[in-house]
């Protein structure tokens, strides 16, 4: 019985890459054959017509810079916070109010930013006309405007909460604050010598959710529909838009972009690597020649505060403009201030509220937790029989991050049905699940690997089983990331839409499938109200993967955020 | 005498017998219907209408036990791209979709590629009713006919709107429209084409400018076309530099514009419903001075239906959804602005006098024309005009220089 449990422990990888495989290789053969035109007439024609599309350079354009902006900037960011505010009362403040905003949906984060910097937004509105003389709003290009500037601040806002609970997860392992405290012994400046010492052991735990964040940031479509520009859009909306296209002749367009769309995904990436080497040869020629850098903190860490400072504004302000709007009755321009209010919103939204949580809730919640077991077991079975994961075997578990889920999902879909196998909840969990499963291994995998093993061998040598250095060691030890890895998860399944319409058939709604359906509608009122309960599902989680490891924790120094 | 009477009741039965086995045909399907659940895809973007479908089930449920469920779409072609893909995997029964809101080039699509079942409209009791004559629109979905493959159930014509506080007297013509864009900067734009809004604008300019309409009912002429659509382009390359944000950037859709007309940032708006503004104002959402009104010759006019896949799981309970939103008392809660305010399918002369009385005791609304006031529908023109103008738009100003 043990021996075939532990036979089973040696599969778990392999029966995790299958399930990752599988569903992405159904979904891509379903999307590369109309790009090749197979099933009508063979041929290159739909990579003429895509050619044929006068937007393609500046869409092409688009999508790489936004894509590569938003993530060096997200990174940027998230890396002066982390080497810069911890030690105060802010650094607290800041994750108090950064972790929640990973939670709140995409859409709902751009349709906020797009309320406060509108031309008729609350900015102008709180100017107007005393300050201003506007009694009617100015003709400003300030959202949608060509550069993708806009796009850029919203993927930002987005994306540091993200990488930022990535980093927290990993950094115990890390030892920063010794390293610190040792690098400013040494003379050295806070931020320079946090990137010297610990930069490098951190980075190599987040380099793997810097990538998805760059897959992301290209291939966003409805942040980029909301924020981004029109004339061309960036690559990923015109995909989606092609793939809406009632003439059905366009599906063939869009199979031949989104193959493009991949190609690009992977060039960035390349691009992205290029830039680490880069970055690394710069980092150990400053160390190398000795470099304190004690002056840059003066400049970086009010720089620092004030972005900081902006995302967090322009996020929060945002989300309170759309709850106000929730509650709005006649809210016209100049007023800072709705004239009437009303809940006829929520009114409306309550019935059907209940329902949709309940299930949007049970679904991420299996799924999250079918996709911690398999990640958990197929670490533990890594550590136990040595087995080391090929690069190529990590490469089919990021594929579901990095091909554009417009891409493959309608293949997969073609697939599920031909199984019969649509429209149920378990169906949607599935594949779910394909979505999930990575972010949750990502997230747990590094803090994982890098756990003293050295505690582990000592429970051996006091005769602790393996399942016992498991359960009792390794797990407890290691419960904050893990949290994390769950919370992660839920967020993700929470935030699912193309997966849960295709394969759910219509018939499984969540709140996500509710409030892009409705946001679509634009209705600033509706998208408030349906933004803000979308958002308490996953804050939720991730205020249990903060507050029960400090509960459990409080008596353990060493087990304490740093 | 006898042989009179007898004769009489004869020609009486005669008449009667299709009419009752009609009736036995449709208790069929009333009878096929009862307790099973109709899953309605239909574009889930506004909240008044998903509130008077869910209305409507509420009746469905009370009258026929039919169970109605609303299929939320942000996309009609999603419904449409389903039951493709159901096709394409073999499901020839068992579909997940019983009835679609539908019409223009989806029904032209699934129409072609022989995704519905039917024709089932001709065939429903409520069809007697419908203003077929008055109403073109009802049985020629944008040139398509129908053929009963799809049942009306909405009537929508484009309407401009002005808030009159700010704009007291709006222009009324394509000539006047124009100036007034260019004596006024940055105050006009329309949802981007393809979107089916700003297409539906483009299209109107194209009736207004065109030298002889009547082409605009027969497909393309790519040997005509580009002679035929010259004046569009001179109008559109004469207005855009002076549109919203100097047509560097468009709202995306028919809300997002509404949106922008809400804020203050555009001076004229338009809709495809004439009720809208009217429905707006009574939900707090416009201000109280806005008005409507139409361009001189007409505005363009289409039809919503409902359709049903060839595959569908429900198919009886879909003909009895479809049956029941022509009926008189559900049309004319459609037709009420504090509901939705879309105009009716029906022909109100053929209503017996109770169900004309709801109409009339209707208050339309400060903002919505009177019927005799809205002027002319034009009908929609051949599909390919609006896929070739789209296309071209695109081309011309769908992309920065």
């Amino acid at each position: 019985m043990r021996q075939r449990a532990g036979g089973l422990l040696r599969q778990a990888p392999r029966l995790t890459l299958a399930l990752m495989l599988v569903p992405v290789a159904a979904g891509l053969a379903g999307t590369i054959a109309p790009a090749f035109g197979l099933g009508g007439t063979p041929g290159l024609q739909s990579f003429r017509a895509l050619a044929d599309w006068p937007g393609l350079g500046a869409a092409v354009r688009l999508s790489l810079v936004t894509g590569l902006a938003a993530t060096g900037l997200s990174l940027a960011l998230t890396l002066l916070i982390l080497a810069l505010l911890p030690g105060g009362r802010i650094f607290g403040a800041v994750l108090r109010l950064l972790s929640p905003l990973l939670a709140v949906p995409h859409a709902a984060v751009a349709l906020g930013l797009a309320f406060l910097i509108a031309p008729s937004g609350w900015i102008v509105r709180a100017l107007s006309p005393w300050a201003t003389g506007w009694d009617t709003p100015p003709d400003l290009l300030t959202l949608n405007d060509p550069a993708g500037l806009a796009l850029i601040a919203g993927l930002v806002a987005k994306e540091v909460p993200f990488l930022l609970l990535m980093s927290l997860a990993a950094l115990p392992q890390t030892d920063a604050p010794r390293r610190t405290m040792l690098a400013q012994t040494l003379g050295y400046g806070r931020a320079a010598g946090w990137a010297f010492a610990v930069l490098p052991a951190l980075y190599a735990q987040i380099r793997l959710p810097c990538y998805a964040v760059l897959a992301y940031s290209m291939t966003a479509v409805e942040m980029a529909m909301i924020l981004g520009p029109t004339r061309p859009p960036t690559l990923a909306v015109q995909i989606a838009l092609w793939m809406a296209d009632p003439a059905l002749a366009e599906r063939g367009r869009a199979a031949a972009a989104a193959l493009l769309q991949l190609t690009l995904v992977l060039g960035a990436l390349a691009l992205w690597r290029t830039g680490e080497l880069v970055v690394r040869r710069v980092l150990l020629g400053a160390a190398a020649r000795g470099w304190r850098g004690a002056r840059l903190d003066r400049l970086l860490r009010p720089l620092t505060l004030a972005a900081t400072a902006l995302v967090l504004a322009a996020v929060g302000v945002g989300l309170a403009g759309l709850a106000l709007w929730s509650v709005a009755g006649l809210w016209s321009f100049p007023d800072s201030l709705p004239q009437t209010m009303s809940l006829r919103i929520w009114r409306e939204a309550a019935p059907d509220l209940a329902r949709h949580a309940a299930l949007t809730l049970g679904l991420g919640a299996a799924v999250a937790g079918v996709a911690l077991i398999l990640a958990l077991a197929c670490l533990e079975a890594e550590q136990r029989h040595a087995l080391s994961p090929s690069s190529r075997a990590m490469a089919v578990l990021y594929l579901p991050l990095i091909v554009p889920q417009v891409a493959f999902l309608p293949g997969l879909q073609v697939a599920a049905l031909g199984l019969g196998l649509d429209g149920t909840p378990l169906a949607v969990a599935a594949a779910h699940l394909i979505f999930v499963l990575p972010y949750v291994f990502l997230s747990l995998s590094a803090p994982w690997r890098a756990w003293d093993a050295r505690i582990g061998t000592v429970g051996a040598a006091l005769g602790a089983s393996p399942g016992r250095i498991f359960w009792r060691l390794r797990l407890p030890m290691l419960m904050r990331p893990v949290l994390t890895a769950f919370a992660v998860g839920l967020a993700v399944s929470v935030g699912q839409y193309l997966p849960t319409l295709l394969i759910g058939g219509g018939r499984v709604t969540t709140l996500t499938t509710e409030a892009v359906a409705l946001s679509s509608g634009g209705n600033r009122r509706v998208v408030g109200a349906y933004a803000l309960l979308q958002m308490l599902l996953p804050a939720a989680g991730f205020a249990a993967a903060l507050v029960l490891p400090a509960l459990v924790f409080r008596r353990r120094r060493g087990m304490r955020a740093a | 005498m006898f042989g009179r009477i007898m004769g009489t009741a004869l020609a009486c039965l005669a008449a009667l017998a299709p009419a009752a086995g009609a009736e036995e045909a449709w208790d069929r399907v009333l009878a096929e219907a009862e307790g099973q659940t109709v899953y309605w895809h239909a574009w889930g973007g506004d909240s008044k209408i998903n509130a008077f479908i869910a209305w409507v089930g509420e009746e469905a449920q009370a009258r026929h036990g039919v169970r109605l469920e609303q299929v939320k779409l942000a996309d009609t072609t999603d419904a449409v791209a389903r039951v493709l893909a159901e096709k394409q995997a073999g499901r020839t029964t068992g579909g997940a979709v019983d009835l679609i809101w539908i019409n223009g080039e989806n029904f032209a699509a699934m129409k072609a590629q022989g995704l519905l079942s039917g024709p089932f409209a001709e065939s429903l009791p409520n069809w007697r009713y419908v203003d077929v004559a008055g109403k073109p629109a009802t049985v020629t979905d944008f040139t398509e006919p129908t053929e009963g493959l799809e049942s009306p159930w909405a009537m929508a014509q484009l309407v401009f709107e002005h808030d009159s506080a700010r704009l007291p007297s709006p222009p009324r013509t394509l000539a006047g429209l124009l100036d007034w864009i260019e004596a006024n900067p940055g105050r006009f734009t329309f949802p981007q084409p393809p979107d089916y809004l700003g297409t539906t604008f483009l299209k109107q300019v194209l009736h207004g400018v065109i030298e002889d309409p009547a082409q605009l009912q027969r497909p393309v002429d790519p040997a005509t076309y580009e002679a035929a659509t010259a004046p569009l382009w001179d109008w559109l390359d004469r207005a855009e530099p002076h549109l919203w944000r100097e047509g560097r950037a468009y709202p995306a859709n028919e809300p997002a514009m509404g949106q922008l007309f809400a804020d203050g940032e555009i001076a004229i708006s338009f809709a495809f419903n004439p009720g809208r503004a009217s429905a707006a104002i009574a939900a707090g959402e416009l201000a109280e001075t806005v008005r409507t009104f139409t361009l001189e010759g007409g505005t363009i006019g289409n039809a919503s239906f409902v359709a049903i896949p060839f595959n569908a799981a429900h198919a009886a309970g879909a003909r009895v959804i479809a049956n029941l939103l022509l009926d008189p008392a559900v049309q004319a809660r459609a037709q009420d602005p504090a509901v939705l305010g879309f105009q009716t399918v029906l022909d109100l002369d053929r209503l017996p006098d109770e169900d004309r009385a709801r109409f009339e005791a209707l208050d339309l609304g400060v903002a919505t024309l009177a019927p005799e006031d809205l002027g002319p529908a034009l009908l929609e023109p051949h599909a390919s005009w609006m896929e070739r103008i789209a296309e071209d738009w695109v081309r011309r100003y769908g992309t920065a220089p």
